[in-house]
């Protein structure tokens, strides 16, 4: 093999590097995010009133085209009431509606956010609601 | 790879087929949604076209003007920045007659008009020309009541509607506007804005839709008059009909929805 030392030396440092992220974890996945929905606001509701507009399993996968919706609705159309499909109303806000019940933005949705890398810029205006640091 | 006429239409039916069920996979995701509604809030202030007129002749005090931005400035977490006249930011602000109404002053026009500050802001056009230059519908009227809004998901911060607007009522945000914002004062119900957008008077939507008058009416005790100005009935109307008003530029064709009287 010509330069057989070079192309190991190489091969070496390439593997060392492409493994270098898994074995600095420790091989390890990191914790899987466990968003809280025990905010003050919401275990001062009845048992019965605890749900969100939409049922929990569509709001994970979907919020993020749900408050787009909701935006598009409410800034264009000025229509800014929500009824679902139990016929509750809901007033589109995310400041006003979403985070007056989920008042814990760092446990609530950057847990998830920063697990799954993305950054949403809602915060960059949105005001987030004020955590007591525990 | 060589195929055959007959082998690539079968590929090609089959794509299609799988193509025409993932479609029907994505809206099963959506019939979620489909059983809900949206409405407009019940108590929300109605018009076909909103109008405001600006009562000068009950602006008297440094106070009487300050009342009014202050309220507004307040609602909506406007930044108070004032180390660079450029990167002010603007909704409701006092000017110079030569400014609101240039090239209209007469030569013998009284000292005291020519050096009256007048209250000015977005003036709602009817025909807005910031609308029209807007390459991503950022900025559009509003078919139901004629507001002028701004989505400030889609500006891209161009300033195209800032060199289109004959008033400047637009301000662009140089820079984040977050650390001018006095902290205790900031209303929690309305967001900020960010870095690299545009923004302006939005006419209170806000409040409309919860039943309210804008910020600066409110404040403004009596100075300022509100109403829908297609109504003959409103008090916009009463008031356009009983004593003579004039709008700024009206030269433009912008039709502004703002009015003075004096």
């Amino acid at each position: 093999m010509y330069n057989g030392g070079k192309i190991i030396i190489g091969l070496i440092i390439f593997i060392g590097l492409v493994t270098f992220p898994f074995i600095y974890s420790g091989g390890k996945a990191t914790a899987k995010p466990d968003p809280k929905v025990d905010t003050p606001e919401i275990l001062k509701l009845p048992e019965d009133e605890r749900k969100c507009v939409e049922p929990k399993s569509f709001m994970k996968g979907e919020h993020m085209k749900l408050l787009n919706e909701w935006r598009d609705w409410v800034v264009r159309e000025g229509n800014g009431v929500y009824i679902n499909a139990e016929g509750k109303r809901f007033t589109m806000s995310l400041q006003i509606t979403c985070m007056k019940c989920h008042s814990n933005k760092t446990k609530f949705c950057d847990e998830c956010h920063n697990y799954a890398a993305v950054k949403p810029y809602c915060w960059d205006c949105h005001i987030a609601p004020k955590e007591k640091q525990s | 790879m060589s195929m055959n006429r007959r082998e690539f239409l079968k590929i090609a039916g089959i794509s299609t087929i799988l193509g025409v069920g993932g479609v029907s996979a994505v809206h099963g995701l959506k019939n979620c949604v489909e059983a809900s509604q949206i409405s407009p809030n019940p108590e929300a202030l109605k018009a076909k076209r909103w109008a405001m007129v600006v009562d000068m002749s009950k602006f008297k005090t440094e106070q009487d003007y300050q009342r009014c931005i202050d309220a507004c400035h307040r609602v909506h977490n406007v930044p108070n920045i004032t180390d660079n006249p450029k990167h002010e930011i603007k909704w409701l602000w006092k000017e110079t007659y030569e400014h609101a109404f240039p090239g209209t002053a007469d030569e013998y026009l009284s000292e005291e008009v020519k050096e009256l500050p007048f209250l000015v802001l977005c003036n709602h056009c009817n025909n807005p020309p910031c609308v029209r230059v807007c390459p991503t519908k950022a900025t559009f009227k509003r078919k139901s009541d004629g507001i002028v809004m701004m989505d400030m998901h889609r500006c891209i911060g161009c300033r195209f509607c800032m060199a289109a607007c004959p008033y400047g009522a637009r301000s662009f945000n140089y820079k984040d506007p977050r650390p001018f914002i006095n902290a205790e004062k900031e209303n929690l119900e309305f967001p900020t804005r960010t870095k690299g957008v545009v923004e302006k008077c939005t006419l209170c939507y806000e409040r409309l839709a919860k039943g309210l008058q804008p910020a600066c009416v409110e404040a403004s005790k009596g100075a300022l008059i509100f109403g829908d100005v297609e109504d003959p009935n409103s008090e916009v109307r009463k008031v356009l009909g009983a004593r003579y008003s004039f709008r700024r530029r009206p030269e433009l064709g912008t039709q502004p929805s703002v009015y003075y009287i004096f």
